[in-house]
Order: C-alpha cells, then structure tokens, then sequence
C-alpha cells in the first residue's frame, strides 16, 4: 500500500432534504476500503445528520440515520462537530446518535488545516 | 381566500424564509415542510423569527418531516400547529393561491 | 429482473438482488440458492440471519471484511474467518449471502 493520506469529510447538509448526507455516507463506507487516515466533520445543518429519533416511516424514504453507527466497524471513528452549529440549533452531543468530539471553530480549523484532502458534501 | 405560503428549506441554508416573512401578507398563512421544519423547533436561532411572526400569521407544520428528522412535537414552538398530510392538503383547500418559497 | 418464487414474480436487479425486502421469505432464499445448486444448510442460515439482523440494525448491508469482523464478534472466531465464510458462500459471502437475506448488494464491495 502507498502512503497514507489525512482525508476529510465536511458535512454541510442536512439529512433528507437533499441526496448529499445519504451520498457522503455511503462514500465514507466505500472509501473506507482503502485504509486511509479518515475524519468525519459535521458543520452547519450537517450537525442534523446525527439528530436521533429520527423516524422516515410516514414519508416513504429511508432512514440511513442508523447507518452511522455502523462507521466504527469500518473503522472510522473520528467523528467531529462543531460547536457553534450545534448551538445555533439548541442541540448537544446528547441529541446525537454517535459519540462525537466536539469542536469549537477554531479547533476545527486547525483540524481541516492538517488534512491532506477534505471531501466537500 | 387567504394565500398559503410555502417553506421548504432551512432557514439556516437558505432564505426562503426570511423573505417569505418580508412579503407575506398579514394574515396568509405558512406552512413548514422538509427541511423547512427546522424553523420550528425551540431553542434555535430562529425560534424568535417564528415567534413574532406568529401574531400575524397562521403558521402550520408537517409532523411526518419533523419525525423524518428526528424532532417531535414537543420541540415545536407554542403556537404553530401541527398538520399531517391530509392536513397538508386541507390547506391547499382553504387558501388561495399557493405559493412556494424554494 | 425478476424471480419467481411460488407463482410470485418479485422484482430484482440486474444481479439478483431483491429490489423490495419486504419481499423476502426463507423461501425466496431457498429458491434462489437451488438456482445456484446450493442447498441452504443450518450454517448458511445463522449467516443469512446474522446479516438480516445486522440490516434491520444498521440499514446497511455490511462489505465482506466487516462481516468477517462482525460475525466473529458475535458467533465465534472458528466461524468469522474468510475461510469458513467462502467455504459456505463460494460466490462472495458478503454478496451471495446477501442476496439470499433479501438485503441489497453489500456497500463498500470493490
């Protein structure tokens, strides 16, 4: 195997309005294969991914919420998020589905500055 | 007939629902859906938009989104009322026009 | 694509896969491992059954190497090994096992 690289992926969306959150997860689990350094960043309505409870029965669609507890079999298990975005949405890591670290915005911008790659969703 | 507004998006993402509240008229209605429903909630820096947009609209929200995203009624800002879909479409048959804020 | 399993036509992808897996039934997996001149044994089902349960857990069809993982964490480390694995689902244990749970085709398979 080559190198290992530091590879990010930013989590910007939130969870069903749009394709991204379900697209990044299933890229994470995919490209996990390739044993890579992988951290996981949740800002902005991205901090919504994680929100429990989350119950897609009456709309038809998928609930993939559960799908990130799933992440630490694959091995990644660096999950982040952010502090300012989680309280601008009155939540705490307690409403969340995952242990997660969470960061104020300065600690995640010295985070993303120490990445190789961040995969932007 | 009074207008039912619309309101599909985040308000954190996007804003849909500020200018919805510019130019909504006294008395339309608003109803939140899909990623709309995370204005709703309590405790956000919303919450006080919606609030006093409250006393001069009627404002509804879709409990099927809202469990979608893992939030439940309790969450919901006192004052905006609860609809399902036969709810939704209630709405679409007591106001005129419709008017979506993408 | 579609099988048929007692004169029901249920929809599958072009590789075999259940489209709906409200559709499965233990007989669709027996049906579909005879196509496969398999006969489905006591050990192909704990396998079958560890991934349905591992679905209805986590939503995901788990690649090999996870399942591998996961079914020696929870059955023993004589049965989550690749070998014993292969041994009972020549095919790709992740893939074909998968296809008789009902479940999608394993994510994260390259």
């Amino acid at each position: 195997m080559g190198v290992t690289k530091k590879l990010l992926y930013l989590n910007r969306k939130a969870p069903h309005g749009t394709i991204y959150a379900q697209e990044a997860l299933e890229v994470v689990l995919i490209g996990s294969a390739f044993e890579q350094d992988i951290s996981l960043a949740f800002v902005d309505d991205g901090v919504y991914q994680l929100k429990k409870q989350q119950d897609t029965k009456a709309t038809g669609m998928k609930n993939f919420s559960p799908t990130y507890r799933a992440l630490d079999d694959y091995d990644v298990n660096k999950l982040y998020v952010e502090q300012e975005s989680l309280a601008a949405r009155g939540l705490s890591a307690e409403d969340l589905i995952v242990p997660v670290q969470v960061l104020s915005s300065a600690e995640l911008a010295a985070l993303m500055a120490t990445q190789d790659v961040v995969f932007s969703f | 007939m009074n207008t039912l507004h619309t309101v599909n998006k985040s308000p954190f993402e996007r804003n849909s629902l500020s200018s919805c509240l510019r130019l909504a008229a006294a008395e339309s209605s608003i109803l939140l859906f899909e990623d709309g429903i995370y204005a709703a909630l309590q405790g956000t820096e919303f919450s006080e938009t919606i609030q006093t947009a409250l006393a001069t609209h009627s404002i509804y929200v879709l409990v099927p989104d809202l469990q979608a995203r893992g939030m439940s009624l309790e969450q919901v800002i006192a004052g905006v009322q609860a609809v399902d879909y036969a709810g939704f479409v209630d709405l679409t048959t007591t106001h005129y026009p419709i008017q979506a804020w993408l | 694509m579609a099988i048929e399993v007692n004169g029901k036509v249920l929809e599958t992808d072009e590789e075999g896969y259940l489209n709906d897996l409200a559709d499965w039934s233990e007989e669709v997996a027996h049906s579909m491992a005879a196509k496969d001149g398999t006969e489905l044994t006591a050990a192909h089902w704990e396998v079958i059954n560890f991934l349905r349960g591992y679905y209805e857990e986590y939503q995901i069809a788990p690649a090999v190497r996870i399942l591998t993982k996961a079914v020696a964490k929870s059955l023993g480390a004589d049965k989550g090994n690749t070998q014993y694995l292969y041994s009972l689902f020549p095919e790709g244990p992740a893939k074909q096992a998968c296809r008789y749970a009902g479940l999608p085709k394993p994510t994260g398979c390259i």
